[in-house]
């Protein structure tokens, strides 16, 4: 076991951890943040997804000693520590986004990185870059909906699909 | 997992110093070796991660005009910043999603030689040369089959260095679920002719498609395919998604969508 520090939304925390453990377990049972999923485990559904250093990563496929003084960014560091939505969870409430909400952490996470760098993505630039967030509730229309109305973007023109 | 340490070195001697064990393993971005590892194929006592190495990533263009790509340079930093190369960009912002793009690096992928990865197309149809903290490998004698390479034991990736083509495009049928290539085709046009290379179709892992060289140097347009044959079935791979006949169709089909987006 060796000693790791990180800034997890923006806390500075220090926990024990193997050279095996991966970022999602020292998450979830090293600091009790669960918001962010395990789904598959093998970085096929996107449902652990966080921000390490600001970049969108599957948490399930990279160590936690990698990420020694990095900063991360999980589920819960999305709304104001007051309690109000974010603009994309508030999106996902609004529109429907969500049916069992198993992966939802990894799809605002996602969206989230979209939008840092697509401020305005079209309903394909979402479609294409939701490749590796796999739902298996809503067939997607709804989530695309919730990320083009956090974009500030019209969403009546979308056929559902 | 079987348990491991895992070492971060921040300098190319350190990190050269640490595979002398011969129990230690590279480590990229992990995103083939870490499900691997799950599965227990691999049991290093070390990883030693080249995530942290400032000196082995980046972009830049050296006095002959090639594209020098470091070996920790990740597939998204690529996407971004390889401008130079409009198509290697563009191969880089197709390999698996955003998450596997921000973290997998074209080292690793090189290094690991998976038979249906983007890289090893882009590597071989562009005559790249494969750098190491040993020696300069051409990429004709690189790729050795299957997840089998020229690298010896402990040496590392610090640089790809791509001529830059006149023209060149890369077109993948994306098998959905794993996001690598069913068939995946490299065409690169350079004053001297064009080089095709193929991955996802071959047992033998990325392969020059000869025939479809020949005919694309003398005309390139997708019409100059018309008259040869796909290659050979026998020797591609056939499994659950598709048969050797089917990937040896695919390869025909994706060298037509290939030129015919070079030439757009």
């Amino acid at each position: 076991m060796a000693k790791i520090s990180m800034r997890v939304n923006g806390q500075a925390v220090t926990g024990e951890a193997e050279g095996r453990t991966l970022l999602v377990d020292f998450l979830r049972g090293g600091l009790g943040l669960t918001g962010t999923h395990v789904g598959c485990d093998t970085s096929q559904c996107g449902a652990c997804v966080v921000h390490v250093n600001g970049a969108a990563v599957k948490s399930c496929t990279m160590f936690a000693a990698e990420c020694e003084d990095a900063d991360v960014l999980t589920i819960e560091g999305m709304a104001d520590p007051g309690g109000a939505l974010s603009p994309i969870q508030q999106a996902f409430q609004d529109h429907h986004g969500l049916q069992c909400g198993f992966c939802t952490p990894g799809m605002v996470m996602s969206a989230a990185a979209l939008l840092q760098e697509n401020p305005k993505p079209t309903e394909a630039e979402i479609r294409t870059y939701l490749e590796g967030n796999i739902c298996r509730c809503t067939g997607y229309h709804n989530i695309v909906k919730a990320i083009l109305a956090a974009s500030g973007q019209e969403t009546e023109t979308i056929a559902a699909e | 997992m079987y348990a491991f340490e895992i070492e971060r070195p921040t300098t190319l001697a350190e990190a050269v110093a640490a595979l002398t064990d011969e129990e230690a393993q590279a480590l990229g971005g992990g995103q083939t070796l870490i499900p691997t590892l799950k599965q227990r194929l691999a049991m290093p006592s070390t990883l030693v991660s080249l995530t942290n190495i400032p000196e082995i990533q980046g972009i830049s263009v050296d006095d002959s005009g090639r594209l020098c790509i470091g070996g920790g340079t990740t597939h998204a930093a690529v996407a971004a910043g390889a401008s130079a190369y409009p198509a290697l960009a563009h191969m880089a912002r197709h390999i698996g999603d955003p998450a596997v793009r921000n973290r997998g690096t074209i080292g690793g992928s090189v290094a690991n030689n998976d038979p249906s990865a983007c890289y090893p197309a882009a590597v071989l149809a562009s005559n790249a040369t494969v750098v190491t903290n040993q020696r300069d490998i051409d990429a004709g004698d690189y790729f050795q089959g299957m997840f089998t390479t020229a690298l010896d034991e402990g040496e590392i990736i610090t640089q790809v260095a791509f001529p830059i083509p006149e023209r060149a495009n890369y077109q993948k049928f994306v098998q959905p679920a794993s996001r690598f290539a069913l068939v995946g085709v490299f065409v690169a046009e350079f004053f001297d002719g064009v080089r095709v290379a193929v991955t996802g179709a071959s047992e033998e892992g990325v392969f020059r498609w000869a025939e479809a060289e020949a005919a694309l140097s003398s005309d390139f347009s997708p019409g100059a395919l018309d008259n040869i044959a796909p290659p050979p079935a026998d020797g591609m791979m056939s499994d659950m998604h598709g048969s050797g006949a089917y990937r040896a169709h695919l390869v025909k089909v994706m060298t037509g969508r290939a030129v015919t987006a070079a030439l757009d």
